[in-house]
């Protein structure tokens, strides 16, 4: 038939980051929202325990690290659910590249638009709260390694409830108890480093977890997707 | 297109297609061949199945029986990507992206005829104008219009076209039908549901008729 351009997987891919890049820039309100509920939560905790240094530096670790998962949360039930009533997940079915692949893509949008900001105010948060400044390299890595792990189990339970109306609090209830693990090890390490103890073991555990998201969280939110839409 | 020592399998042919919902039968087991050049006129009641008929040659539903084939091969994914262009109730566009960045994204998704500019298209379809207008400010029949655009940039041969004349004015439907000739006449085929209330294109047309629980 007539010359025509197949989309290559890289293509698709840019095509997505583009689209998504450009609705974020026109609800650049929107897209604080995530960065400022995160900001709150710290300093409410900051409020909350009067202020004293002692007090906020022990627990300053924790605090960023449930900030920086409940902000994530905060956005989870929008990542399908706009191009679910819209139907543009549809079109995606349809589209010659694996439905899985996209749905990596949104989900490190997610990432890239909610964690990102936080990983890098976290030096300033963590000001905010007094952390020592030696716990800050592993608090950064454990993040670094932590945040888009929690992405991808975040965009599988978004995928199961992507055709239920007005599931916020279910999201919620679905990932919070998936993402205990995620925290343990995340906030485990800065605690164990506060300690001196060595947190490479459960820094490595972080690390093989989302090597493993990777590849099946996509897998199981593209599947979940099918379910939800046919 | 193919030397005439050999008749060309169909575009479509579906064998013994049915689907059920929760035990009940919603169509099939239905037979039809599409040929390039054809048109074939889904028509029936609402609730009839028309819509999941579409769904399950677009891959999108699983058929509880029967087979599909593309070409005269089994219909797998990147077949059906290759060959299948879909007009579904919803539009897939975004409200907040112009017409022009829509247009865009879904052919970045799904590939493009590479002959065919979006500009082009978007006047075809009486968007000229429109470009830079957000999705969230046509109305529906732009909206339709728009989808259609997608659609004449597609590479797909095969078009699924669910319910195309809804919403759309009577210049809108006559579009509509002069598109489907001009596809037919570069060798595509054209499934178009519709519950009978507008006339057929003047092209060459198969008839499948749906009733509630089974075909006729």
């Amino acid at each position: 038939m007539t010359a025509s351009t197949t989309p290559s997987l890289i293509g698709a891919a840019r095509a997505l980051l583009a689209r998504d890049a450009r609705l974020l820039w026109r609800r650049r309100g929107d897209a604080l929202q995530p960065a400022l509920f995160a900001l709150l939560v710290v300093v409410l905790f900051a409020l909350a325990l009067g202020g004293e240094k002692i007090a906020l530096a022990k627990v300053a670790a924790a605090v960023l690290w449930l900030a920086v998962l409940l902000a994530g949360l905060l956005s989870l039930d929008t990542l399908f659910r706009g191009d679910a009533e819209d139907g543009s997940l549809e079109q995606w079915m349809l589209a010659p590249v694996p439905l899985a692949w996209l749905v990596g893509v949104r989900t490190f949008i997610h990432w890239a638009t909610t964690a990102l900001p936080l990983l890098i105010a976290a030096p300033f948060l963590g000001e905010l709260l007094y952390l020592p400044h030696r716990e800050l390299g592993v608090l950064m890595t454990s993040l670094a390694l932590g945040t888009p792990l929690l992405s991808l189990i975040g965009a599988v339970v978004a995928a199961l409830t992507v055709g239920m109306r007005r599931s916020g609090i279910l999201v919620a209830l679905l990932a919070l108890p998936l993402y205990v693990p995620v925290l343990v090890f995340g906030a485990g390490s800065v605690a164990a480093s506060s300690q001196g103890l060595d947190p490479t073991g459960a820094l490595l555990l972080l690390g093989a977890g989302l090597a493993v998201a990777l590849v099946l969280a996509p897998l199981a939110a593209a599947a979940a997707i099918r379910i939800a839409l046919s | 297109m193919t030397p005439n020592d050999r008749p060309a399998p169909p575009l479509l042919a579906a064998r013994g297609l049915r689907f059920t919902r929760n035990d009940e039968p919603v169509f099939g087991p239905l037979d039809f061949n599409v040929d390039a050049g054809e048109a074939l006129l889904v028509q029936g009641d609402n609730g009839a199945g028309k819509t999941t008929l579409l769904r399950v040659l677009a891959g999108l539903l699983r058929a509880d029986g029967g087979e599909i084939d593309l070409d005269g091969q089994p219909a797998g994914h990147a077949r059906r990507a290759r060959a299948i262009a879909y007009l579904s109730h919803l539009p897939g566009l975004k409200a907040d992206l112009s017409a022009m960045e829509n247009l865009d994204f879904l052919c970045g998704l799904q590939g493009r005829r590479r002959a065919q500019l979006p500009e082009n298209a978007l006047s075809i379809v009486g968007l000229a104008g429109y470009e830079d207008a957000l999705a969230r400010q046509l109305s529906a029949g732009q909206k339709k219009r728009l989808s259609l655009a997608r659609l004449w940039m597609s590479p797909a041969p095969l078009w699924l076209l669910d319910e195309p004349y809804a919403n759309l004015d009577l210049e809108g439907i006559e579009l509509v039908n002069r598109m489907v000739q001009a596809h037919l006449r570069e060798g595509g085929a054209a499934l178009v549901t519709t519950h009978g209330a507008y006339a057929a294109p003047p092209v060459r047309t198969r008839m499948l008729v749906l009733n509630k629980g089974g075909a006729a």
